[in-house]
């Protein structure tokens, strides 16, 4: 019989808002092992975690730990009890350093002044012990987030955690980061840690986890140990239906040009060239899907193409006119589309309401308009019936967009930005850190938008997704694009991973096959 | 224009650009102080007026500066635990409630100055004190660095090395680095088990003193009297001040004495054939250029990698 360490009886907990997060959720853990929690965008994981870790209260339940029952009432009582929480936004201070980070709270000290030498020695030290590299002199806000990961964790275990929360840490990481994570998680674990982790990636689950939980709508439908159930079996329980892992979608036939981006170079503020003389097009009725591991000039393609970024070096065309320099605005009145990266910055309001949300992009319109005032009548019934097609989960239009789960707020953004009926749509991390049933729905809809006519540039970091979803696939590496493959169901994951890693590169007329004659399509 | 340059050029002007800075050098601190926890101290103008008026009354009873100052500054600390009881526990705006407090001590030291000294524009009729000036030994003898340096209010010195107290406060000490990490990410603060509101209260708190200082030196130091809203604006021209300082201390200090500056030749000005009217917007059209030339600098920075501009198709 295994030890039990941790266990959360019947806790339920009920939001200010009225959202019942979780319902009579038992959960509990074994020490030393790798548990997953998995659940769709909204199950309530998150909550149940920071009720663990003293951020919110439970309304019943209770929690034992090592079979005694313990009240959690703040972070420092949870750290007291050596849990300790890795956040899903990371809770660093971007201008200090690593060192400085890691032992906010807790600083040595010498006669009044911070011993800072002794804080680099502490954390060098620490991420010895852990095999957890990181520069402890180095600022966080010059580092990947990969790193500012580990630092977080590396927080953690000073503070002496023995059981550590993982708040879907994958979702910000780069395969590679990824790798490297589960390995310093099984160190952790082999050092007697005791290891919690949230994901909805069901391969990394199956990788990483010793037994897995699974929460759906605020309830745990199951606790199993992961080499007993298969993948089917989770996501079925996740979801409560097969996902079609697999997409479905005919061949395309492409037609003319929408986009091109010619002889486009950009060097950043620090003087590296991120952008090295690229150069594609993407065709009506086609998605070009971009590969390649993040930080590979991708954020800055995406950036320039749609105004988000000064354009230094090169052209761009759209529809045949060149964009270079047009603002934000003009580019998206050439019926562009964009799903920003980052959501909350870029492509929602958060305190600004769902129905909001969805008419920023046209309120302006004169058919939105009765003289000086918006025509809320109209804007209403779009709202609505936007809401409904969809399926944002939610009670009213007017509720806050930052009230949403990640999968919701992402429908939001999708739902106005495919209901302009664009003639070229960036989707950019369109479902990254969302849940099954959202992602499926995107995609169901990329294949639509194709299917009727426009042309899409997909940047993913998820290579499932590139090579599902994508008619034709480009790898960015090192700034440069390294390799096109007109036809993405005739190449394999292994020999993309080549391109991508920089192993492999095409000649020059294989890539340049990318840019398609100056026909466009009007 | 050659009456201008015999101005500028003149040791008792360098003397004078000292003088004026160190009000605006001690409340730009205490902007500094705040601001770097995440809360705004837009209160300064009221509290270095409180403190003034305080100072005054306190040296005239007792007969010395050194209680004066003493209880200036303790009418510093109570003015921003107002605020800050205000603003953290009470959860009010604290613009709002500076906005109040600044009201609040421009009357009610006019008021408590007719209760002790039955009149409600100067003090003249209390005997205060005024803090000792200083002649630094040896600096004296220097020639132009000497008469622009020495014999100053000892409170002048104090503001000088008070900028280098709040860098090693602000850079060196845990306090300082808890001070730093709550104004720029306070839920990582949180999540380490720091505590938010106290680190703020401690700020507002430090911030009183200096602002505490400031007032002492306009009443003790730059004048020998209170006077109803002597401060004028020194507050707020130290907010000004601040910002353009980046929230350092070396720039704040730097910017602090570029409105020295302007303050000082408002002043020398006045000896010349030019409306006084005109003469003393200076400091303050000073203030309106420096934030525009600051704001502006500022937007070109970060506006080059993101928004670009609107252009015609
Ligand atoms: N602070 C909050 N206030 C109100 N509702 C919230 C809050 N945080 C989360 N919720 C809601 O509670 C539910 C569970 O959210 P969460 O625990 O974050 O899910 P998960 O982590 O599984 O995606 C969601 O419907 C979410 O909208
Ligand atoms: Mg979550």
């Amino acid at each position: 019989m295994p030890d039990e360490i941790l266990k959360m009886q019947n806790i339920t907990k009920v939001y200010p808002n009225g959202i019942v997060a979780n319902k009579g959720v038992n959960f509990s853990v074994y020490a030393g092992e790798i548990h997953a929690l998995v659940g769709e965008n909204g199950a309530g994981k998150t909550t149940l975690m920071k009720i663990l870790f003293g951020l919110e209260h439970p309304e019943e339940g209770a929690i034992y730990l090592k079979g005694e029952k313990i009240i959690i009432s703040s972070p420092q009582v949870a750290i007291r009890h050596k849990i300790g929480m890795v956040h899903q936004h990371f809770m660093l201070v971007p201008s200090l350093t690593v060192a400085e980070n890691i032992v906010l709270g807790m600083e040595p000290s010498r006669r009044g002044f911070i011993d800072i030498e002794k804080a680099i020695e502490t954390t060098e030290k620490l991420s010895e012990k852990y095999n957890l590299k990181v520069d402890a002199r180095a600022k966080i806000a010059d580092l990947p987030v990969g790193q500012r990961q580990k630092v977080e964790i590396l927080k953690a275990l000073l503070r002496g955690a023995e059981i550590l929360i993982l708040d879907e840490p994958t979702a910000v990481l780069t395969p590679q980061e990824t790798t490297e994570l589960f390995s310093e998680l099984v160190h952790l674990k082999n050092k007697g840690h005791t290891i919690i982790f949230i994901s909805h990636k069901l391969k990394e689950i199956k990788e990483i986890s010793d037994r897995v939980t699974i929460m759906r709508h605020g309830k745990n439908m199951g606790v199993y140990r992961t080499q007993d159930v298969t993948e089917e079996e989770i996501s079925r329980l996740m979801v409560g239906r097969d996902v079609v892992l697999k997409v479905q979608k005919q061949k395309n036939k492409p037609g003319d040009a929408v986009l091109h981006v010619e002889n486009l170079s950009y060097t950043d503020d620090y003087g590296k060239n991120v952008l090295k003389n690229i150069s594609f097009s993407v065709r009506r009725g086609e998605i070009l899907g971009i590969a390649g591991v993040e930080g590979n000039g991708q954020r800055e393609l995406v950036e320039i193409v749609t105004g988000l970024r000064a354009c230094q070096e090169g052209k761009i065309y759209i529809s045949g006119k060149p964009v270079n320099n047009l603002s934000i605005k003009q580019i998206r009145e050439l019926g562009t589309s964009h799903i920003p990266e980052d959501r909350m910055t870029y492509g929602v309001a958060g305190p600004a309401s769902i129905g909001e949300n969805l008419i920023s992009d046209r309120f302006y319109k004169k058919e939105f308009n009765t003289g000086l005032f918006l025509n809320l009548k109209k804007l209403n019934e779009l709202t609505a019936r936007l809401a409904k097609e969809y399926t944002v989960k939610c009670s009213t239009p007017k509720l806050a967009v930052k009230m949403l789960s990640g999968g919701n707020i992402q429908k939001v953004v999708v739902a106005r930005e495919f209901s302009s009926n664009p003639k070229l749509l960036i989707a950019d991390q369109p479902t990254r850190g969302i849940d099954v049933g959202a992602t499926e729905f995107i995609h169901k809809k990329l294949i639509e938008l194709r299917d009727g006519g426009t042309a899409i540039l997909l940047v993913s970091a998820d290579l499932n997704e590139v090579m599902e979803i994508s008619d034709s696939i480009l790898v960015m590496y090192g700034g440069e694009v390294v390799a096109y493959f007109p036809d993405a169901s005739r190449i394999t994951e292994e020999e993309l991973g080549l391109y991508m890693l920089g192993v492999k590169r095409q000649s020059a007329e294989e890539i340049g096959g990318a840019f398609y004659a100056k026909k466009h399509a009007v | 224009m050659d009456n201008l340059f015999n101005i500028i050029f003149s040791t008792n002007f360098g003397y004078a650009v000292l003088r004026v800075t160190t009000p605006i050098l001690f409340a730009a601190l205490a902007a500094l102080i705040s601001d770097r926890a995440g809360v705004i101290n837009i209160s300064l103008e009221g509290t270095m007026l409180a403190a003034a008026l305080t100072g005054v009354i306190f040296s005239a009873y007792t007969g010395s500066a050194w209680v004066g100052l003493l209880f200036a500054v303790i009418a510093g600390i109570f003015m921003s635990s107002i605020l800050a009881y205000f603003s953290l526990y009470l959860k009010t705006d604290i613009i709002l409630g500076g906005i109040a407090l600044n009201l609040m001590a421009s009357g009610g030291t006019v008021f408590v100055l007719y209760l002790v000294a039955h009149d409600k524009g100067i003090s003249a009729s209390l005997a205060s004190k005024v803090l000792p000036q200083i002649e630094l030994p040896l600096i004296s003898k220097i020639p132009v660095i000497g008469p622009v340096l020495s014999n100053h209010n000892v409170m002048t010195y104090f503001s000088l090395i008070a900028v280098i107290v709040v860098y090693y406060f602000l850079y060196r000490t845990p306090l300082g680095l808890r001070i730093r990490a709550v104004g720029e990410n306070p839920d990582a603060a949180d999540s380490v088990g720091i505590s938010v509101r106290q680190i703020q209260f401690v700020s507002l708190i430090a911030s009183g003193i200096l602002a505490g200082f400031g007032g002492a030196y306009m009443s003790m130091g730059y004048v020998s009297w209170f006077s109803r809203d002597m401060t004028a604006g020194r507050g707020f021209i130290a907010l000004a001040a601040e910002a353009m300082g980046m929230a350092t201390p070396i720039g704040t200090f730097l910017a602090s004495l570029l409105f020295g500056f302007a303050d000082a030749l408002s002043n020398s000005l006045q000896s010349l054939r030019i409306p006084a009217e005109f003469v003393q917007m200076i400091p303050y059209i000073t203030t309106i250029i420096g934030l525009a030339i600051y704001a502006s600098r500022r937007t070109q920075r970060a506006g080059a990698k993101t928004v670009r501009k609107e252009v015609k198709a």
